[in-house]
């Protein structure tokens, strides 16, 4: 809300400086935004008659004018064409400051200029503000202002403080609203002045219209007006300049008209053209079957049983709150008009302007629930403006339809309630002296308080506490903190505390913390090459987003991961290894939520990065989280991945059973091309609860050993595809109660191995927890070993 | 004889007190003190010695023997610190060249943001609460006040699943969560990820992390509200940081305020970071509705209780001074890495 100082002065004395103003408007709530001060920059312009002009002896388009500012004449050179003798001009003296800098004595093609005639552009003004003026060249005053006169002062410069009007308060969506509340912060006086309407067209109100509302509960009061005999014109400067600062466009003289009261009071207001209003009857109601309006605006719009509409005997003739109808639309030939103050219910006015798309001055008003008692004062400063401006004359009498009757509420004053909710210790007297100057009724006998009508917002104790809080000021009461109170431990949940456990361990591994938005584009499950019915496709759709790209929640965090890669791969960062702790959202069926899925996403290229590394940093993560019965699976399907370099992970839940952890592994080349990825990417993730699920921070010491261990080592040969993990399983089944601890320390492929076989080759540790072992005792076991190696892979010993 | 022992010891001890290494040592050992060595050699001629002479010239082989003995060990112990002090300076090496790293990751600047919050937080006996991300519109609109259709709902750009599904604007659903599952006291900070429909821009994000805090309890005052901010800012800000509180409007406390600090930048006296104005807000807070309470079925004539909500972008960007909040998103390791 943009409000001209002089314009609140109309109701309230401030004559402190403008930053003291606003810093007081401020910390009592009504926040400023900022201050445009028109006649800034703008020093030692005044008005100027032009009494001659002559051509200039060395140049065709300048002329030599004597120009008379009141004191004196000077001598001011110009090049602009559109003066003429006896034109009233801003001046800019010698010594003025101007927006573009200091006027100085000069010359121009030997002749001496004494001055400057200033266009609007100069005076850093616009045509909103000052329409009449010429597209270029100087500005030419309307009339004859007084010769030597400031040209802030005739041309209403004015300082404008815009206001961040919080939804609790449309009251302050006025310049009144704002001017109590000013007078209330600054401890001046508010006072309107008293509004008279003369009703010069005499004749009743009820001969003309008549009003009714078919729908209560959406309309709690219609109240109108008739003016006659109107003449559509322009409105007054100062009307128009006022509007203008205010931030809106001058139009004619009633729609100004209605938008300055607007503006002024709060209450928006509408006028018909009454000769359009079939059956000379307004009738409030909602839309019947398949009801349509041509709005002001010229489009058709449909509408919905919810929407409250104006009408006639027979037609819609407006949206109630959001738009008039094109149908009674007050024209250049309009003579009756009817005006309307009206209060709607909120929610329904906010849904339709929502619906309709079209939010207005107008309906940012209605739909924050207006003053009730506001109507009529608001429809009588809009007959007097009429008047004032000899826009029309107005017929006698007022129709006032108000099914709903404001009634004044009254809450219990308790001062000590007050103090003990603050935390203060704030005198009853100061809490009364507060309440009446924001025009609240106090009752100190009974002990009561009674907001204005305007107050909607007040409704219990924690409303009063707030005004008598923001008028002690915020910062003036006591911090305290939290004591004598019942005393609480704070500490984090197990799963906070395996967050933090996964987190460090990451760290520890040379894995960077990336962040991600949790959104998806339709597209990513392609360019995964993820199968049609692949379930990661079934995702939660955002219905309003951001654009395609966001228009999903992610099921998957692998996309953002190669994003985050490709990123710095694109940018030349020879080696990048990224994790991330996040959700992805996987729809529920029969749940209105989704589920929502802690994942761990590790990624990387570049420097050491192999699948190996990735997968030690999980092995990294199993041992740090204390989950000591897990295994990598091949896994050859995910489309994603390379066949041939990726595991799942599976660890053993609470109910001893291998559940389904993660996966990791070299992401496909096509994919890693998709996302400009370098060719080895690889990519690890993991479900978060599922690890926690497996997880421990139980730990039991272990004796060291007293006895020394023997090492063997063991090479065979094998096929080439055969897995690893298979055969050391079968040393452990054949190893016997010393085997402690088994090692891959080789695998070799390549001469002296025949084609399609590898040589493995293992360190074996035996011990014995109570005595020294003997080779015999190892050999016993080895061979044992080997057998079992020949028996279940053809191995040979090497 | 006497003069040939006098002799070999001031040729031994002359050789000792000229050699370089522990080898030479050695065979001098061997030379005079060996099975053949000089002394030997000479003792073995004792038995053509008089019964007078044998005792004088058997004492003097034993001091000759001794004194040789422990000059050798001298030496020994002279060489081996020669050759200690020779080694370690071939063995010198440039200790201003760089510092062999391994690498450990960084943390993300906004989980240090969040943590020292959480840590503060913690430090102030609050439990770390959370919840979902999406959420119904009951517990991020209905519950906090602000029904459907509600002008509040303007302030914060909702992304929409469904009529009665949204992705949170704030954490306070979580609040709702809490409070509608325990019973007071409460005191608990509600981290998390929250959406808005915002363009991403130099400033703006439409995913960004908020916290937010909420203590109910009997007798809690607005004054501790305005404590525990100030404590806060104090710990996270520095010592010296001040705080303001604006009147404000959030349709979930009553009365409300928003948070200025003292700006980092300057302490307060205006520079470009706050614009001049000497104050930086970084806060939004109250005291608990009524309805908000009334709604999680707890007495507002009995408990009351107060809210607060912070952004932490803002305050990373704020604290780093990173410009561009997009950084915070793209996750280029020579950002992540200044950490
Ligand atoms: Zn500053």
């Amino acid at each position: 809300m943009k409000a001209p100082i002089k314009w609140l002065s109309d109701f309230v004395n401030i004559n402190v400086p403008i930053k003291e103003y606003t810093e007081a408007m401020t910390l009592s709530g009504s926040k400023v935004e900022g201050v445009e001060d028109m006649g800034r920059d703008i020093e030692k312009v005044v008005v100027g008659k032009i009494l001659s002009m002559e051509r200039h002896p060395n140049a065709d388009k300048l002329r030599i004018c004597k120009v008379d500012i009141g004191s004196e004449v000077l001598q001011i050179v110009t090049g602009a064409p559109n003066v003429k003798e006896g034109d009233y001009i801003p001046v800019a003296l010698v010594g003025a400051k101007l927006p573009g800098g200091e006027i100085r004595l000069s010359k121009l093609r030997g002749v001496e200029s004494y001055g400057m005639m200033c266009s609007i552009d100069e005076l850093n003004l616009t045509k909103d503000y000052l329409p009449d003026a010429p597209d270029y060249g100087v500005y030419v005053f309307k009339g004859t202002p007084e010769l030597g006169a400031d040209v802030k002062d005739v041309l209403d410069l004015d300082k404008v403080v815009e206001f961040e009007i919080t939804s609790n308060r449309p009251d302050c969506l006025s310049i009144i609203g704002l001017a109590r509340e000013s007078a209330a912060v600054l401890g001046e006086t508010f006072k309107i002045p008293k509004v008279e309407v003369k009703e010069e067209a005499g004749g009743d109100i009820n001969d003309f219209v008549s009003i009714e509302i078919k729908n209560p509960e959406l309309c709690y009061r219609y109240t109108a007006r008739v003016v006659k005999d109107v003449k559509i014109g322009p409105s007054p400067e100062w009307m128009q300049r006022r509007l203008a600062a205010a931030g809106m466009r001058p139009i004619n003289n009633i729609v100004d008209i209605t938008n300055y009261v607007m503006l002024e009071y709060g209450q928006p207001m509408h006028a018909f053209d009454l000769e359009q209003v079939q059956g000379r009857k307004i009738v409030v109601r909602t839309p019947e079957e398949g009801e349509t309006i041509r709005t002001l605006d010229g489009q058709d719009r449909e509408l919905d049983p919810e929407m409250l509409l104006i009408c006639d005997a027979n037609r819609p003739i407006g949206v109630a709150g959001v738009m008039g109808g094109e149908n009674s639309e007050i024209t250049e030939k309009t003579s009756t008009i009817l005006l309307e103050s009206a209060t709607f219910n909120g929610s329904s006015i906010r849904r339709t302007a929502k619906k309709m798309g079209l939010r207005s001055e107008a309906s940012i008003r209605f739909e924050k629930g207006l003053d009730i008692e506001n109507a009529i004062p608001a429809l009588n400063r809009c007959a007097q403006l009429i008047e004032l401006l000899g826009a029309g004359k107005v017929v006698k009498g007022v129709i006032d339809c108000n099914c709903k009757q404001y009634e004044k509420r009254v809450l219990k004053f308790e001062p000590e309630r007050i103090n003990s909710f603050l935390g203060t210790e704030i005198e009853t007297a100061e809490m009364v002296r507060i309440f009446k100057s924001l025009e609240f009724e106090v009752d100190e006998k009974n002990m009561t308080v009674s907001p204005p009508s305007f107050r909607n917002d007040i409704v219990e104790l924690a409303d009063l506490c707030e005004e008598i809080a923001r008028f002690y000021d915020y910062n003036n009461i006591k911090p305290t903190l939290l004591s004598g109170k019942e005393s609480m431990q704070g500490r984090k949940t197990y799963k906070q505390k395996m967050e933090d456990v996964i987190r460090n361990t990451m760290y520890a591994c040379g894995l960077n913390e990336a962040y991600t938005f949790s959104f998806a584009s339709p597209r990513v499950f392609d360019t995964l090459n993820l199968a049609k019915d692949h379930p990661l496709r079934n995702a939660v759709v955002i219905s309003n987003p951001l654009g395609e790209d966001f228009s999903l929640m992610r099921t998957t965090t692998i996309p953002d991961m190669l994003k985050s890669l490709s990123t710095n791969y694109n940018r030349n960062n020879p080696e990048a290894a990224l994790f991330e702790l996040s959700y992805v959202y996987i729809p529920t069926d029969g749940k209105e939520l989704p589920d929502e899925r802690e994942t761990l996403t590790i990624g990387m290229y570049g420097g050491t990065s192999d699948f190996y590394e990735i997968k030690g940093i999980m092995e990294e993560l199993m041992e740090a989280m204390g989950i000591k019965e897990y295994e990598f699976r091949p896994e050859k399907e995910e489309a994603c991945f390379h066949p041939g370099r990726t595991a799942k992970l599976f660890v053993k839940d609470k109910n001893n059973k291998m559940v389904y952890a993660g996966i990791l592994g070299e992401i496909h080349p096509d994919v890693a091309e998709n996302y400009e990825c370098p060719n080895r990417t690889y990519v690890a993730m993991a479900d978060v609860a599922v690890l926690i699920d497996a997880s421990t921070t139980e730990k039991q010491y272990k004796p060291l050993p007293k006895f020394p261990a023997i090492t063997r080592d063991l090479a065979v040969v094998v096929d080439a595809e055969l897995y690893v993990a298979q055969m050391l399983q079968t040393i452990k089944q054949e190893g016997g109660e010393y085997l402690e601890d088994v090692d891959v320390f080789d695998v070799y492929k390549g001469a002296q191995v025949p084609d399609g076989k590898k040589s493995v080759a293992f360190s074996l540790s035996f011990r014995a927890s109570d005595r020294t072992l003997k080779d015999e005792d190892v050999n016993i076991a080895m061979d044992r070993i080997l057998k079992g190696l020949e028996k279940e892979f053809d191995a040979q010993r090497r | 004889m006497k003069q040939q022992l006098e002799a070999i010891r001031k040729q031994a001890l002359d050789k000792l007190a000229q050699i370089s290494d522990l080898k030479e040592l050695e065979e001098i050992k061997v030379a005079y003190l060996g099975k053949k060595g000089e002394l030997t050699r000479i003792l073995k001629g004792m038995g053509a010695l008089s019964a007078e002479e044998r005792p004088i010239i058997g004492q003097l082989a034993n001091d000759v023997r001794a004194d040789l003995e422990e000059n050798i060990a001298n030496t020994r112990a002279r060489l081996v610190r020669e050759e200690r002090d020779r080694k370690l300076k071939s063995e010198i090496i440039d200790v201003t060249l760089p510092g062999k790293i391994r690498a450990i990751g960084k943390k993300h600047p906004l989980t240090l943001v969040l943590d020292e919050i959480k840590d503060i937080f913690l430090g102030m006996g609050y439990e770390i609460a959370e919840g979902p991300e999406i959420e119904l519109d009951y517990n991020n609109f209905e519950a906090l006040n602000i029904p459907k259709n509600h002008p509040a709902r303007d302030t914060q750009d909702t992304f929409y699943i469904s009529d009665n599904v949204v992705l949170r604007t704030h954490t306070s659903p979580v609040q709702i969560r809490h409070m509608q599952s325990n019973k007071p006291p409460i005191r608990i900070i509600c981290p998390g990820r929250v959406y808005r429909s915002d363009a991403v821009d130099a400033t703006h994000s439409p995913v960004f992390h908020q916290v937010e805090g909420l203590v109910v309890d009997k007798g809690v005052t607005m004054g501790d509200l305005v404590g525990t901010l100030q404590a806060f800012a104090k710990s996270i800000f520095g010592e010296n940081t001040r705080i303001r509180l604006r009147p404000h409007h959030f349709p979930f406390t009553e009365p409300s305020a928003e948070v200025d600090v003292s700006c980092w930048g300057c302490g307060g006296v205006g520079c470009r970071i706050c614009k001049g104005e000497g104050w930086i807000e970084i806060l939004g807070a109250g005291m608990v509705h009524p309805n908000v309470l009334r709604e999680c079925d707890i007495d507002p004539d009995i408990y009351s209780g107060f809210a607060f909500g912070m952004g932490v972008e803002r305050i990373t960007m704020g604290k780093f001074g990173i410009d561009d909040m997009r950084l915070l998103f793209e996750n280029d390791i020579r950002f992540l890495r200044q950490f």
